[in-house]
């Protein structure tokens, strides 16, 4: 079961035609695929369109009632490979995944499905990881919509428009046989908003129509001869088609055209940007009435030529605003107009930055730049962010000294089971010494960070321990260890990883965290996950899949919270003389998924007078002396400071806070760490038991009266006693 | 429709960022602004930041709000920014102090144009957590900055809020939000928003209450601005102390410590006066009345060498606070102490928030090292027990694994009762010996000192700063404090001495393992 569950939204996908849908922007896009006749959706989770797989996910019911096809797919390769039913059939499919990475790993298949082309309208929806908030390396989709020649839709930040480029991106992919892209920003994909709905279409085939009526078309094959002709294919027939059906259809857009001597040129995805910057100067207003000529591009790739050519005619100055780097569109352009033979000058990253996410403040500035170049007398205002720093009007202005704002990078959740991996490492470091770590993708690539400082590259999904892979040294008497999350083992680390170490006699120790879901795209189930769930196949235990490739030495550790064990299995992992790679499964459910499920349960329970333990643990402030040694292995978010309650300390305590989830690391971590004897756990015991009352009725009188006595002693020593 | 738009409406759209931190609820409260508008007439448009960012870090919430009609003509949609712009953002809400701080650095927060609603709690950052001593920015600065920086500046300590209606702060920022008068909608509509979303609306719209209340000044709320999380009350309260203590000790201790109040009196200065108080009855209630004596013997070797005691008393002052501290030790002893305590029972039961119909548990988690019980033993077994190879491997058998005790069983309450017990024995037992050797070494360097350098002199006292903790932490404390020590011959022949170990002591407490602080010394040599 995913983290967020959109079973109140979907009921909205039901919506018929001349309604009003309220919403989020990848309900938006699954409305339109609905509203489109799609036969069949797949796809791989991660931010920012992890939403958009957990919504078709929710949505199942309305999927089997439009005979639509739903798969989870195991990687984006597979998800992108999904397209082929689109090759000979005239079915609808679109997948998606997260861009780039999602793109680097889908690329061959995407790469033959392009070559050969499609019949049936194929879009690739891909969340562009790109910006304030990506978890990525900072690279443009653009490179793969050119290097497989698949037109690339960049539609602006607005519903109406998302949507009926989604149903557009389908007719496109059809005339012109070839898969289409449709890029979501990042904000995009969490973008509120409302447009008006259509009735939803069922398929005009089905998959089962499909798959009992074979068909195959050698020409559609990549293998020599066909894939010359594909290349010939692309170029003569698809790339006119597509051109003529963008500039009939009229998927880019021309604003206030040939009210001014220069203009702007723009990616859609940009639109609503540029015209705030366009406002705060005085020359458009809130509903988009530019009074500077726009060029909208909607669609990034394939340039249209003559709309080029024609918007910059009898203009002085066109400044081009395109986000990332490298310039792919303005490099375009400027070959398009010297081509043309056309006057314009054409700016672009000269007037704004080379490389970086285009926020307002960036546009403004560079927009401001080419409107006081070419016609300052339009400029109405100032806008405080082209200001200098050092002008007090500037929102830059020094008002806070930096050492007050401290960067707050994410990290393990309160009661994160990966937590105690992490400490227990770290205390088996100190015992076997510092060993190099490979880290991968997921939640618990944070150890990189503070308090653990775990982990030293991370060189793609599942890729933990082929990253370790060369550092196999034979004759070193230290080996490397190598992390991978359970998401990423079955992406391709089973194969990549494991399969490969095992076949090298890799010495390698790899640890595979288990944590039930693939949890940090939102909890999504995958094979080894331990819930039930109706749809798939679920419960495939990770040991016997790496013990079934050829690994001999493999552990399962079913509770990573027993620090103990886990730094002892830690140092026989290490020490072992056992060939090849030696692998643990950590295994505990994520946190946020466990509360989730136990929270409502255990309050129903004590509505219902069962007995019910709640745990939480604390720190004696009498005892705790703000060494804070404890924070330091364990950087939970519930063990903080606080004031010295003790006027004679100068040092901040250590303290629990409410929101502990007694996940018990506080204790472990004590007790494995011989830390302070400050930790204690406190068990509050709801409806006890006639046992626990008549052990307390025993218990409590005799603790009093032995505190009295103690308390009696020192009577005369505080005042208020006295 | 163009009967509006000629001539161009110029009208901007209301803007609101929301910082806060993953799973605070950032989203569920930028959902109720943007449900709040679209049913009362706004166009509404939210967008946040996905993924990883959630898990705890900070991140950044934006909403644009457009009227539908103006003067009687529906307006059509308008373009909505999906960012901020540094100095055109109407309403920052921060959910926490340096969130706000953050907003300020990113533009976000103008004095021309910005409501700044801020929670004055605080939670620590990684490196203000993981510090050895107190790493904590300064909250007086951030409120400072968010004062200026901003047009209005609302707050309060809204997480406190959110858990006296245990709520969560999304729902106290909203609150604060519509207590602000800055969105065009009433409290009903407000509390309507709350309602709509069905989960938790009691404790919802308590909270809601709370922190409207916090920023309208309402009854029941304080206002103050506080520069730590929890304004203790203990706080104002030691004010008093301070004065009562240098005008009549005597009336901050009971009968028993009278003698020695009056010792404090006649040979404290005053400003150091009311240390002093806390460490005679620290050390009796420690050990006994003798050795609040021997405190106060000790003391008054130093007092003597006080030069600015109509001053700060400096010397005095702090030698009074880490000879108090030293004097006593953790040990085991102490531990069990204190863990028994009726006091530590009800702050626990507090703390857990127990009811009368339920029980509560408490377990210890211990891990007494083979050193810390020879420590309590009389001397002479002490040693024996340290030299034992059986005694040895025995302890470890039963400790290395770590003992959890249940002080509120019987069994539990007692094991660590007749520990709290041994206090007569410890003046016999081994550690105490070792550890009266130290302070006395440590206090001959004082005396030493004082006379020629006072005000290195006065960094030495404050060196025992850098000894805390147990088992290992203690050792590296007390291993960095012998090294600064040891250099002292150096320092006092400079004449930058104290700032020098002043920055020893901050290198003393920079890392764990002392790493810093062997540099710091290395370098000072070259």
């Amino acid at each position: 079961m995913a983290e967020r569950s959109f079973a109140e939204e979907v009921k909205q996908l039901r919506l018929g035609a001349g309604q009003e849908f309220r919403g989020e922007g990848i309900l938006a896009v699954t409305k339109g695929l609905l509203q489109s006749g799609v036969a069949y959706v797949g796809g791989y989770q991660g931010a920012p369109i992890s939403h958009l797989m957990d919504v078709l996910g929710d949505a199942q019911e309305i999927l089997d009632e439009l005979d639509v096809y739903f798969e989870n797919s195991a990687s984006e390769a597979t998800a992108g490979a999904m397209l082929a039913a689109s090759v000979h059939y005239p079915l609808r499919g679109a997948v998606t995944f997260k861009s780039t990475v999602g793109f680097n790993v889908a690329s061959d298949a995407l790469a033959n499905l392009a070559s050969g082309g499609v019949t049936g309208g194929a879009l690739v929806i891909i969340g562009e990881d790109y910006g304030e908030g990506a978890s990525i390396m900072q690279e443009r989709t653009h490179a793969f919509a050119m290097k497989s020649q698949m037109w690339l839709l960049d539609p602006r930040p607005n519903l109406t428009a998302i949507v009926d480029m989604v149903e557009k991106g389908f007719e496109l992919s059809e005339v012109s046989n070839t898969p289409v892209i449709l890029e979501l920003r990042l904000r995009s994909c969490h973008l509120t908003g409302s447009f008006v709905t259509k009735d939803n279409k069922r398929p005009t085939m089905t998959i089962s129509q499909a798959v009992e009526t074979p068909r195959r078309d050698l020409s559609r094959i990549v293998l020599p001869p066909a894939s010359f002709l594909h290349e010939q294919e692309k170029v003569h027939k698809r790339w006119p088609a597509a051109v003529q059906f963008i500039k009939e259809n009229g998927l880019n857009e021309f604003v206030s055209d040939g009210t001014q001597d220069f203009g702007i040129i723009l990616q859609g995805g940009l639109f609503n940007t540029v015209n705030r910057s366009l406002e705060l100067l005085g020359v458009s207003d809130a509903f988009g009435n530019s009074d500077i000529p726009l060029y909208v591009m909607n669609v990034t790739y394939p340039v249209i030529d003559d709309e080029v050519v024609r918007f910059c005619e009898g203009k002085r100055a066109v400044l081009l605003v395109e986000e990332g780097q490298p310039d792919f569109i303005e490099q375009n352009i400027q070959a398009v107009l010297r081509r043309a033979g056309a006057t314009a000058i054409l700016h672009g990253k000269d007037l704004l930055p080379v490389a970086g996410e285009y926020t307002p403040a960036a546009v403004t500035r560079g927009v401001t730049a080419f409107l006081r170049k070419y016609a300052p007398e339009l400029i109405e205002n100032t806008p405080a962010v082209t200001l200098p720093d050092d002008d007090e009007r500037s929102p830059f202005a020094p008002r806070i000294a930096p050492e007050l704002v401290q960067g707050r990078p994410p990290g393990f959740c309160t009661g994160c089971p990966e937590r105690p991996i992490f400490a227990a490492l770290t205390l088996a470091q100190r015992e076997v010494g510092e060993h190099y770590v490979s880290a991968d993708i997921g939640c618990h690539l944070f150890s990189i960070n503070a308090p653990f400082n775990i982990g030293a590259t991370t060189m793609g999904y599942g890729l933990g321990s082929a990253a370790a892979s060369a550092l196999n040294g034979k004759d070193a008497n230290r080996r490397p260890i190598a992390f991978m999350g359970d998401g990423g083992f079955w992406h391709n680390g089973l194969t990549s990883g494991v399969g490969n170490a095992v076949f090298n006699e890799n010495d390698q120790l790899l640890v595979v965290v288990d944590n039930a879901y693939s949890a940090a795209t939102g909890g999504q189930d995958l094979l080894s996950s331990a819930a039930e769930n109706p749809r798939r196949s679920t419960k495939h235990p990770i040991e016997r899949a790496v013990r079934g490739v050829g690994v001999r030495w493999a552990r399962t550790m079913s509770n990573t919270f027993k620090v103990d064990q886990m730094k002892e299995v830690f140092i026989e992992a290490l020490t072992t003389k056992e060939a090849g790679p030696k692998v643990i499964v950590a295994q505990s459910e994520c946190t946020l998924n466990r509360m989730r499920r136990e929270r409502p349960a255990r309050a129903k329970a004590i509505k219902e007078g069962k007995r019910v333990i709640s745990e939480r643990f604390g720190v004696d402030p009498e005892t705790c002396t703000g060494d804070h040694s404890c924070i330091r292995i364990s950087g939970c978010p519930s063990l903080t400071i606080a004031d010295n309650p003790d006027p004679m300390r100068k040092d901040p305590i250590a303290t629990v806070i409410s929101s502990c989830v007694g996940c018990g690391l506080c204790g472990e971590n004590a007790h494995a760490a011989a830390l302070c004897p400050s930790f204690y756990r406190t068990q509050v015991i709801s409806n006890p038991s006639a046992w626990d009352r008549f052990k307390a009725a025993i218990s409590r009188p005799y603790l009093r009266l032995l505190q009295r006595g103690m308390e009696r002693q020192l009577v005369g020593l505080d005042p208020v006693r006295s | 429709m163009t009967a509006v738009l000629e001539p161009k409406v110029r009208l901007r759209p209301i803007t609101l960022a929301i910082l806060a931190m993953g799973g605070e609820g950032g989203g569920v409260l930028s959902e109720w602004i943007v449900n709040l508008a679209e049913d009362h007439g706004y166009y509404a448009q939210s967008t946040s930041v996905a993924g990883v960012a959630q898990r705890t870090g900070a991140t950044v919430y934006y909403v644009e709000l457009f009227p539908r009609l103006i003067d009687g003509d529906e307006l059509p949609e308008p373009v909505l920014s999906t960012m901020p712009t540094p100095g055109e953002v109407d309403v920052v809400v921060a959910s926490e102090l340096m969130e706000a701080g953050r907003a300020i650095q990113r533009g976000f927060v103008t004095p021309q144009r910005t409501t700044l609603i801020a929670s004055t709690s605080r939670t620590y950052s990684m490196p203000e957590r993981t510090a050895m001593g107190d790493g904590r920015v300064d909250s007086t600065r951030l409120l400072e900055s968010a004062k200026s920086a901003s047009k209005t500046f609302l707050r309060g300590d809204f997480s406190r809020i959110a858990e006296a209606s245990n709520s969560v702060i999304s729902a106290v920022l909203f609150g604060a939000l519509c207590g602000a008068q800055v969105l065009p909608f009433t409290r009903e509509q407000f509390e309507s928003a709350i309602r709509a979303s069905g989960k938790g609306v009691e404790a919802s719209l308590r909270a809601f209450d709370g922190g409207l209340r916090a920023v309208t000044g309402g009854p029941g709320v304080e206002l103050q601005i506080t520069s730590r999380p929890a304004p203790s009350a203990s706080a104002e309260l030691d004010q008093e102390q301070v004065a009562l203590a240098t005008a009549d000790p005597g009336a901050l201790v009971g009968p028993k410590l009278a003698k020695q109040a009056a010792r404090i009196k006649e040979h404290i200065p005053a400003p150091a006066r009311y240390m002093a108080v806390l460490g005679i009855r620290r050390t009796a209630e420690y050990q006994d009345t003798r050795y609040a004596d021997e405190y106060l013997d000790r003391l008054t070797s130093i007092a003597a060498l006080e030069q600015f005691g109509d001053g700060s008393a400096r010397l005095t002052t702090e030698t009074a606070r880490y000879l108090g501290l030293w004097m006593t030790y953790e040990d085991t002893i102490r531990v069990a102490f204190h863990k028994t305590r009726s006091r530590r029972f009800d702050r626990v039961g507090r703390e857990a928030q127990v009811s009368e119909q339920q029980l509560m548990r408490v377990q210890e988690y211990l891990h007494p090292q083979i050193e810390e019980i020879s420590d309590t033993l009389p001397t002479a077994l002490g040693r024996w027990v340290l030299n034992s190879r059986l005694a040895g491997r025995l302890i470890y058998s039963t400790t290395h694994k770590g003992i959890k005790i249940q002080t509120t069983s019987v069994w539990g309450f007692t094991t660590l009762y007749v520990l709290a017990r041994l206090r007569p024995i410890r003046r016999r037992s081994l550690r105490f010996g070792q550890e009266q050797q130290h302070i006395e070494s440590w206090l001959d360097l004082i005396r030493s000192t004082a006379p020629t350098n006072y005000l290195l002199a006065c960094e030495i006292a404050e060196c025992q700063q850098v000894i805390k903790g147990y088992g290992q932490t203690h050792a590296n404390g007390m291993k960095n404090f012998t090294t600064m020590m040891a250099v002292l011959p150096q320092l006092s022949a400079r004449a930058d001495g104290a700032e020098r170990l002043a920055g020893l002591r901050k290198a003393a407490l920079a890392d764990e393992h002392g790493a810093q602080l062997q540099a710091a010394v290395a370098a000072l040599a070259s």
